[in-house]
């Protein structure tokens, strides 16, 4: 028929249309798989291999009867040759079959390499000849901590309200700006990453990233309905949690960024964030005791180690499983077994051994000073004879560095001072009769030789404890009230703040204030030290801030308290009232506080406002339906220490630049403001004239109109004679 | 100052009233008293009694001579403002909801209720002033029925015969009395039901309160909204404060669910907002109910409010309230 048209109109050049719907013969071998690495064998093994070979692939999820395999025999050896074609019903399963079976061991000899047929027959047709390969233009990406390039240095936050994301800035009044308006549908809610290069959002399909400069998709995660996540302290990887065990549905996309049946029944994954790539997952049910559902799940389930190499998972009771990254083997092959294990916790990387690591990968060649060793410290309960006890273990070398043995144990937290400089295990401690509660700070000093420990000892329950951030100070939150323990509805529980300091001349912790009968039940520490907040969360008759100074004397950040004044640098700056405070945070510099009415926790004045560290409020924002304010976090400074104390030496310098810019940026706004005002009393006062005189014209028509009578008034006007007339009858 | 709490209803307030001097206060409740007293020291100076409802409204004629009054019980009376008597009474089908005199006291407008298959109507009655003023013609000078939805607030303006309304729906509208006629009418002055309606001084414009959580001042002849002060609560009440540039805005949670929330959180304050920057300059609380009326003394000196706990708080201002200039020597006309 072609030809016939062609021989009508032979100036029409058809072929474009004739290549276009030329049917694409199947050339029907793309449901054959060749598969390498299959063991030679004579002929009488061929039934047992066969059926071998059939269980294994049924095993994988993909059925195939014996007779659909073919394999090539060497007639002159009477072996088999090693490979074997198999024919699949159709080219899905085979696809499916490829994913599965290739490099599959099949025993500890032979690993199965597959290939589809047509692929073996392309590739030996292929051209030989070497054609070097186009260079790819590069296209540069967006910088994914752009926002730290904010000219005037402000710092973002997320807020999350009724179905509406908003990333903004802040900063000065004026500087305040919306960031990125996202339409992110449908997530549970956000969370930045830890050094705030990501924000994730969790939706039903799992975890999506986000960032740089346009708020690009980023990478995601597809965990099916993930409720929890965490990112390792350098943001390479992230656990997402689910509730829901992992279910991989058959024909499944399959590939290292998703799920395969091997992982059903997990609840936790591990994924690598560059790369998107699942790299574990793990069942939250510990063996032996199944649906002990009614306890609480620890969230973070995964431990990482500062440096992101090593993440650990506990097994109550047992032992402590790390495993070593990116491969998430076991590290070692074996867990740490320690009988009755409860609670364990990484020592965190100061910023000196941070820069000591740096400066130990600069130069491998004489790595003759050895690379501190991770550290971590786990505690047992008391177990009949045997007293509590808290170990100090080093990592990966597993040596035990401190351990100290506890009696009278009820419960332990262990809390890490950020440099790790101290530990704290703040150790809840029962009487004999074990009617009542006290607790013990026990201090490790863990840049001292062998890790001394001193106990501060406390008569009162201790609520929250907190360490300075880079200090040498911590809070704590103590109560010896009797309603404590048995919370009701308008009870609020008196309670007593107090700090202690390291006191360089005895080395030992000293109380330096107690600030009594309170509600405070949160502390917050700015991110910088020195200044801290108590807050009173969660009472539905409290709500107070208080904004403290540790050292309002000197305003050098470098102090030698005399012995004179200890304790007396502390100051009240200010306080104030958040209605229904669900949530305080301080912003990355440490210079605004944030404190937000969550609509998760109550519905009452949902809302957040923005403080600064003297306690004035600067934003306060009412909102229904509010839900979730979150500061972005910053990376680690890239300047060096000689540099930061070079800027520390020239504050003056630097501030009176600033000064004059908030000098021009107020005179600007009220300039702005008085402007605006001047208008609008303009703009009134010219109404209220247009009016006055309309009213008065009218009067005046009204008083014209009247003057008729107002003559008849006159005449009225006589009959006041008769008053005279009333005088004499006086 | 301290202010004086007037305790002399037994159920929440519905409407309180300065007279034009500025001396006495008038106050009613759901108890079905109307009580008087003077605004200087809180004294009670008497009571009308007679009602047999919910008293909803009260007005004072420019003189001092006249009281009008509506109640539930279907009636709208006049009493003597000195002896306390009952002048006259005139009965409708349903309760009356709000009264007012004109600027002379020479006619009332009355709106009566829509209910049991009754129309709301406004109805304007002229007062005879002659005599005892016992003498009234039972029949009204005036009556209509304004179409759509229910008023709720009225008031007379400068023009004869024109008053002006706030319904239901949050329209605001201007009427010709003699015909029924809606002469303007802004329908989206409010977004709910307009529970307050207050004259300023000259009665060139009025403030309008709505449970919308917002408050209006609106131009009495073109109706156009001048200010708008926007609030966080439903507001009962909307008050001008004459000789300072302030409004005071009352209201807060409905009383239903009042018992389920803390004090603070019913917002029972009362709000004093900027009359030309819309800004809220500050707050007077005390009523632990939400703020159901609010007026102002005509000189300006002193203001109560009425709430749905029953106490009328009167504050006499301090000193520093006419001498503060918090926006500088802005001068602003009355």
């Amino acid at each position: 028929m072609p030809e016939a048209s062609s021989a009508i109109d032979d100036n029409i050049d058809y072929s474009d249309i004739e290549s276009k719907y030329q049917v694409q013969y199947d050339d029907g071998f793309d449901n054959v798989l060749v598969v390498d690495g299959v063991p030679v064998i004579d002929k009488s093994k061929l039934e047992r291999l066969l059926a071998k070979v059939t269980k294994e692939f049924s095993k994988k999820g993909v059925s195939v009867k014996q007779d659909d395999i073919f394999m090539p025999w060497d007639n002159a050896s009477g072996k088999s040759k090693g490979f074997m074609f198999i024919e699949f019903r159709n080219v899905d399963d085979a696809n499916l079959a490829l994913a599965t079976i290739h490099n599959h061991p099949f025993d500890a000899k032979h690993t199965f390499k597959a290939n589809r047929f047509t692929d073996i027959e392309r590739y030996t047709e292929m051209d030989e000849t070497y054609v070097e390969p186009k260079l790819e233009n590069f296209e540069p990406r967006e910088h994914l901590r752009a926002w730290l390039a904010d000219p005037q240095g402000r710092d973002q936050y997320v807020t999350y309200r009724g179905d509406e994301v908003l990333i903004q800035w802040h900063g000065k009044p004026s500087q305040c700006e919306v960031a990125h308006k996202p339409d992110w549908k449908d997530f549970l809610y956000v969370a930045w990453s830890p050094l705030g290069t990501y924000v994730a959002t969790l939706h039903r399909q799992g975890v999506r990233l986000w960032g740089g400069l346009s708020w690009q998709p980023q990478q995601r995660f597809a965990h099916p309905l993930v409720k929890l996540i965490d990112f390792s302290p350098c943001e390479q990887y992230l656990v997402t949690w689910s509730n829901e065990p992992i279910v991989v549905p058959e024909r499944a996309v399959q590939g290292p960024q998703y799920f395969s049946p091997d992982d059903e029944g997990n609840n936790i994954a591990v994924w690598d964030i560059k790369s998107g790539d699942l790299l574990r997952t793990f069942s939250t049910q510990t063996d032996g005791e199944p649906h002990s559902a009614k306890k609480q799940m620890q969230w973070p389930a995964l431990k990482w180690s500062p440096d992101d190499k090593l993440v650990a998972r506990i097994t109550p009771g047992q032992m402590i499983s790390v495993h070593e990254l990116p491969s998430m083997f076991l590290h070692g092959k074996k867990s740490l077994k320690i009988e009755g294990v409860v609670d364990f916790e990484w020592c965190p990387l100061g910023d000196k051994d941070k820069e000591d690591s740096v400066a130990a990968n600069g130069s491998t060649a004489k790595s003759s000073k050895k690379v501190q060793e991770n550290m971590l410290v786990y505690w047992t309960p008391e177990v009949a004879n045997q007293p509590a006890r808290v170990t100090l273990l080093a990592f990966p070398s597993r040596t035990i560095l401190r351990q100290k043995n506890l009696f009278h144990v009820t419960e332990c937290k262990l809390f890490w001072q950020n440099q790790g400089d101290f530990l704290c295990v703040k150790v809840d401690r029962h009487t004999k009769t074990k009617k009542s509660i006290f607790c013990n700070l026990e201090i490790f000093r863990m840049r001292e030789k062998d890790y001394p420990v001193e106990v501060v000892e406390l008569k009162d329950t201790v609520l929250d404890f907190s360490w300075e951030p880079k200090g040498e100070r911590f809070a704590i939150v103590s109560s010896n009230d009797p309603n404590l323990g048995n919370p009701g509805p308008g009870v609020t529980i008196k309670t007593d703040v107090s700090f202690y300091q390291l006191d360089h001349g005895k080395n030992d912790f000293r109380l330096l204030r107690t600030l009594p009968s309170r509600t405070s039940n949160a502390i917050r520490w700015s991110p910088r030290g020195r200044h801290v907040v108590l807050a009173t969360v969660g009472s539905s008759s409290k709500s107070e801030l208080e904004f403290w100074d540790l050292d309002f004397n000197s305003d050098d950040a470098h102090r030698k308290e005399s012995q004179a004044d200890w304790g007396s640098g502390i100051q009240l700056l200010g306080s104030a009232d958040h209605y229904g405070v669900t949530d305080v945070e301080w912003d990355p510099s440490g210079r605004y506080l944030a404190t937000s009415a969550s609509a998760w926790t109550h519905t009452l004045e949902n809302g957040y406002a923005i403080w600064d560290f003297r306690g004035q409020e600067l934003v306060k924002h009412i909102q229904d339906r509010f839900k979730q304010f979150i500061w972005r976090p910053r990376p680690v400074t890239l300047l060096s220490k000689e540099k930061q104390k070079q800027i520390r030496r020239n504050l003056r310098e630097y501030s009176r630049a600033f000064d004059e810019e908030d000098a021009a940026e107020e005179s600007n706004v009220s300039a702005e403001l008085i402007a605006l005002r001047k208008r609008l009393v303009d703009e009134w006062n010219a109404w209220r004239t247009l009016r006055m005189k309309e009213v008065g014209e009218e009067r005046h028509h009204k008083l014209q109109g009247k003057d008729d009578a107002k003559e008849e008034i006159e005449v009225w006007v006589d009959e006041v004679i008769e008053q005279i007339e009333e005088i004499i009858i006086e | 100052m301290r202010p004086i709490l007037l305790q002399g209803h037994e159920r929440s307030l519905t409407q309180i009233k300065f007279n034009a001097d500025g001396d006495l206060l008038f106050t009613c409740s759901k108890d079905n008293v109307i009580n008087v007293w003077f605004s200087h020291n809180g004294e009670r100076l008497g009571t009308y009694e007679g009602n047999n409802g919910t008293v909803w409204t009260v007005d004072v004629d420019p003189l001092s001579k006249f009281l009008v009054s509506g109640a539930a019980d279907n009636t709208l009376r006049l009493w003597s403002v000195s002896t306390g008597k009952c002048l006259y009474t005139w009965e409708f089908p349903t309760a009356v909801k709000r009264v007012a005199f004109n600027d002379k006291g020479t006619q009332v407008v009355c709106i009566t209720e829509q209910r049991m298959g009754h129309q709301c109507a406004i109805r304007v009655f002229e007062i005879n002033a002659e005599g005892d003023g016992t003498k009234q013609s039972k029949e009204p000078l005036y009556m209509f029925n304004p179409i759509g939805s229910k008023a709720t607030v009225c008031a007379f303006t400068l023009t004869p015969n024109v008053v002006i309304t706030g319904h239901e729906s949050g329209k605001v509208a201007l009427f010709n009395v003699k015909t029924g006629e809606e002469i303007d009418s802004n329908e989206r002055a409010h977004s709910d039901v307009v529970t307050d309606l207050q004259m300023s001084k000259d009665w060139t414009y009025c403030i309008t309160s709505s449970k919308d959580k917002a408050a209006r001042i609106h131009d009495t002849k073109n109706l156009m909204v001048i200010k708008t002060f926007n609030t966080e609560t439903p507001l009962n009440s909307a008050a001008l404060a004459p000789n300072r540039p302030f409004v005071l805005l009352g209201g807060g949670q409905e009383a239903m669910s009042v018992t389920t929330t803390s004090l603070r959180q019913g917002k029972f304050e009362t709000r004093f907002w900027h009359k030309v920057f819309e800004e809220e300059v500050g707050r007077v609380k005390g009523h632990f109910g939400p703020i159901n009326t609010i007026a102002v003394h005509p000189a300006g000196t002193s203001y109560a409010s009425g709430g749905e706990d029953g106490f009328v708080r009167v504050h006499h201002f301090d000193d520093s309230y006419f001498k503060a200039k918090p926006y500088g020597d802005l001068e602003i006309i009355e």
